[in-house]
């Protein structure tokens, strides 16, 4: 059904059609509208759910970690330093193998303290063993959310997933959005059957200390699982077009006239609507430009980006955020995919943008392609103040 | 040994520990049908360390700080399947994972009013880690991060009050015990179980190791705790104090004096008089001293409070 | 797939901690036992079991050879004895 609404109402909804037993939030913007709808739910009595409202969002992780391990659906979301307090508790979750999902509204990180849109929140979050999909619009949030359970509960999968979609933008947007009905979800995504659970009816013991002669195949096992996703999520965004219609391809990367374009911009989340519209504009000047947008952050598809990218004369890769003191996160992974290959862009070029909701106009964007020569740049960020840079440190 | 006993041995705790005894209480009183969450700490380490598990419950670590919080998920989960009421939920963890880096976990999950009995043992520092000094280290106790020197007579703080801190929480059953009283545990242990609500109990559990005494000593030094007033066995129920165990109060260098901890202290008169007077003061608080018994070993009687 | 780490208890079989011991060990005399089992319940490894009301054995396969059962034992029905040799040792 088609419903205009608020990116987080439409999150809440499909949450609720996902069927969880157990949510556990802890406030923080722009989150809170997908938990305050939730909770609305709950005290509707449209949900059958234990809602539990905690003191910490490592309490909220930590919360739905032990519902996941007593074999019920759980979900949790949080931003920016929220994210960041669940660190310790995410890396755990995905240790345990544990199915979780959880949305993560994107936001800066503090200091200085700033509540808007980027993504170095969960990009720092990107060892931790999670499955991450970009959102670049509601809609795609929504199936996002509903294939991100199925993709974790697979039990060649068992790990969780983080729907990461930008904070305000997507979070407090009114779009369009066609929701499913309950019984093509509960079709699409079954009832959860885990592997192994917390039941006095068969014990057992889960969360072991692992020593050398163990730890490490431990890694291992989850680095193949990640492999596994690069073919398991294409074959889950084959399943969701049967059922749903809606087709994202291989679900990793959206190509956007690709094919024959002669510059490409890399970028994820919901840039890529505002590149997509400068890319339009563009073509129809005659301009042969595209966008590659990746979906899946973690697994990074390096093959597909490899196999897509080979011929383009020259690319950009624009961040959302830093790795301070190193290249830029997206960036470092485009140009590792060309890394020892026959073929590969004459340039990749690497840019940074709209830091702490620094606004991402069609002008930023079609700097970034007027700024593709060939000369290649690295880690140039757009859109800065000069007049701000010139201060000094202290006044 | 039976297979179905619910703590097993071929664990590696220390010889003479005392947190071991007192967790084989807890989960034996509490019974098969019993999850139980762990922070990390030694009792983590030494019965889980893979392949091998002492558990014979369903049981979980997460991570040092968390085990109310992963609980609560716990108890959740349960209920949404409808069988909370057959399955009783324990968090437990050491001293430092509680009154500590866990304190807020704590603090939530008994505000929150979740049916799960937490349990601290107390063996007052963080002994996983090689003896450094927690909110529960006592005054004066010498540890790796409170040493005894030339400016220093260790541990500067008294011990948190964390039973009192549980207990404004307004939760149903407070209780303190310690593992020189395995009955005492047990029977705790039983009546927390059988109360819906948060629970918390805390048990003294000496550290051969840590505390450096005799390993064969372990219990005689924790009744040795409980005897002079400096840790008392107290229990309350609805915010009411209901019980107490009645001890002839000793001195506290009797105790004092039976571990490497305290060696410093027994050329220091006026340390020792602050001591006696934490013991005082909780004989005191709580009314511990029995009236006109002799024995030092003490029966529960109901406190006139 | 290797991990998560799940253990089921049934295939756990612990470590031989026996081995730990050094010099001496328990010896349960069961002349005097009274059956209070003061020795189970203070035991930190669990593993002394009543074989019946007055008769304790000790399982030297875990005992790590702490001693408390010797000092708890209100009849002094336990004692601890010299390891002879490490060949005894189980």
């Amino acid at each position: 059904m088609r419903e205009f609404v608020e990116g987080s109402q439409a999150i809440a909804e499909i949450v609720k059609l996902c069927r969880p037993g157990v949510i556990s939030a802890y406030p923080i913007t722009p989150q809170t509208h997908i938990v305050e709808a939730l909770a609305q739910m709950v005290a509707d009595g449209e949900l059958s759910c234990q809602f539990v409202n905690v003191e910490s969002e490592h309490s909220a992780a930590s919360v739905v970690l032990g519902a996941s391990a007593t074999g019920v659906r759980a979900f949790t979301a949080t931003s920016s330093q929220g994210l960041l307090y669940m660190a310790e508790v995410l890396f755990n979750i995905s240790g345990l193998r544990l199915p979780l999902v959880m949305t993560c509204a994107n936001r800066a990180i503090s200091a200085p303290i700033n509540i808007w849109n980027d993504q170095q929140d969960s990009i720092s979050l990107r060892d931790s063993g999670w499955v991450q999909l970009y959102a670049e619009n509601n809609q795609e949030a929504v199936d996002f959310h509903l294939m991100a359970y199925r993709i974790a509960e697979d039990k060649s999968i068992m790990l969780p997933v983080m729907v990461c979609m930008d904070g305000f933008i997507l979070t407090h947007g009114m779009e369009p959005v066609d929701m499913p009905e309950q019984e093509k979800v509960d079709k699409f995504l079954p009832p959860y059957k885990p592997l192994y659970k917390l039941d006095p009816a068969n014990p057992l013991t889960m969360g072991l200390l692992a020593d050398p002669d163990y730890y490490l195949e431990t890694r291992f096992a989850i680095q193949e699982t990640f492999k596994d996703l690069l073919k398991f999520i294409p074959k889950v965004n084959e399943e969701f077009k049967n059922h749903f219609g809606r087709d994202y391809k291989d679900g990793l990367v959206e190509e956007y006239y690709v094919k024959d374009a002669e510059k490409v911009i890399v970028a994820m989340g919901s840039v890529c609507g505002t590149i997509k519209q400068v890319v339009d504009g563009l073509r129809a000047k005659g301009k042969k430009v595209g966008l590659l947008k990746i979906i899946s952050y973690r697994p990074f598809p390096y093959a597909r980006v490899y196999e897509i990218l080979k011929d383009v004369p020259r690319v950009a890769v624009l961040d959302k955020a830093v790795s301070l003191g190193g290249y830029a996160p997206v960036a470092v992974e485009v140009k590792a995919a060309f890394c020892g290959k026959k073929k590969a862009p004459k340039v990749i070029s690497s840019f940074i943008a709209g830091l702490g909701g620094r606004d991402i106009t069609l002008e930023s964007i079609k700097e970034v392609f007027a700024k593709l020569t060939q000369r290649e740049i690295n880690l140039e960020f757009i859109d800065l103040k000069p007049e701000l840079i010139k201060e000094e440190y202290g006044e | 040994m039976e297979n179905n006993l619910l703590f097993r041995p071929g664990h590696t705790a220390c010889a003479g520990c005392g947190q071991a005894t007192a967790a084989r209480m807890v989960i034996e009183a509490a019974g098969a049908s019993t999850i139980v969450v762990n922070n990390t700490g030694c009792l983590e380490v030494f019965s889980t360390k893979y392949p091998d598990t002492a558990w014979g419950v369903p049981w979980i670590h997460s991570l040092f700080e968390n085990s109310a919080a992963v609980a609560s998920g716990v108890e959740a989960a349960l209920r949404y399947l409808g069988k909370k009421d057959t399955v009783n939920v324990i968090a437990q963890g050491g001293d430092g994972g509680t009154a500590d880096i866990g304190l807020q976990a704590l603090s939530g999950m008994l505000e929150r009013g979740h049916d799960i009995l937490y349990v601290c043992y107390d063996n007052e520092a963080y002994m996983n880690t090689g003896v450094q000094r927690s909110s529960l280290t006592p005054f004066a106790t010498n540890t790796t991060t409170s040493p005894v020197g030339k400016d220093s007579s260790g541990n500067i703080r008294l011990k948190k009050p964390l039973p009192e801190i549980a207990n404004a929480h307004g939760i149903p059953y407070v209780a303190t015990s310690s593992a020189a009283f395995p009955q005492d545990i047990q029977r705790k242990v039983k009546k927390a179980v059988s109360i819906k609500g948060p629970k918390y109990i805390q048990i003294h559990v000496p550290c051969p190791l840590g505390w450096h005494h005799q390993p064969q000593l372990a219990q005689q030094v924790g009744k040795l705790a409980v005897e002079t007033g400096l840790y008392p066995l107290i229990e309350y129920e609805n915010g009411n104090l209901i019980s107490v165990r009645k001890i002839q109060p000793k001195p506290v260098e009797e105790y004092l004096k039976t571990q490497g901890r305290f060696k410093h202290l027994l050329n220091n008169p006026e340390q020792v008089k602050i001591i006696q007077e934490i013991a005082n003061n909780n004989i005191e608080r709580y009314g511990l001293s029995a009236e006109g018994g002799t024995s030092s070993g003490g029966k529960l009687e109901m406190a006139a409070a | 797939m290797f991990g998560p780490l799940i253990v089921k208890p049934l295939k756990s079989k612990g470590a031989k901690t026996g081995s730990w011991r050094i010099q001496v060990k328990p010896k349960f005399l069961n002349k005097n036992c009274i059956g209070c089992k003061i020795c189970i319940l203070n035991c930190p490894e669990g593993c002394i079991q009543a074989k019946e009301k007055n008769v304790m054995t000790v399982d030297y396969i875990y005992c790590k050879g702490c001693g408390l059962c010797a000092v708890m034992c209100p009849k002094a029905d336990v004692i601890m004895v010299e390891e002879k040799s490490e060949g005894e040792k189980k």
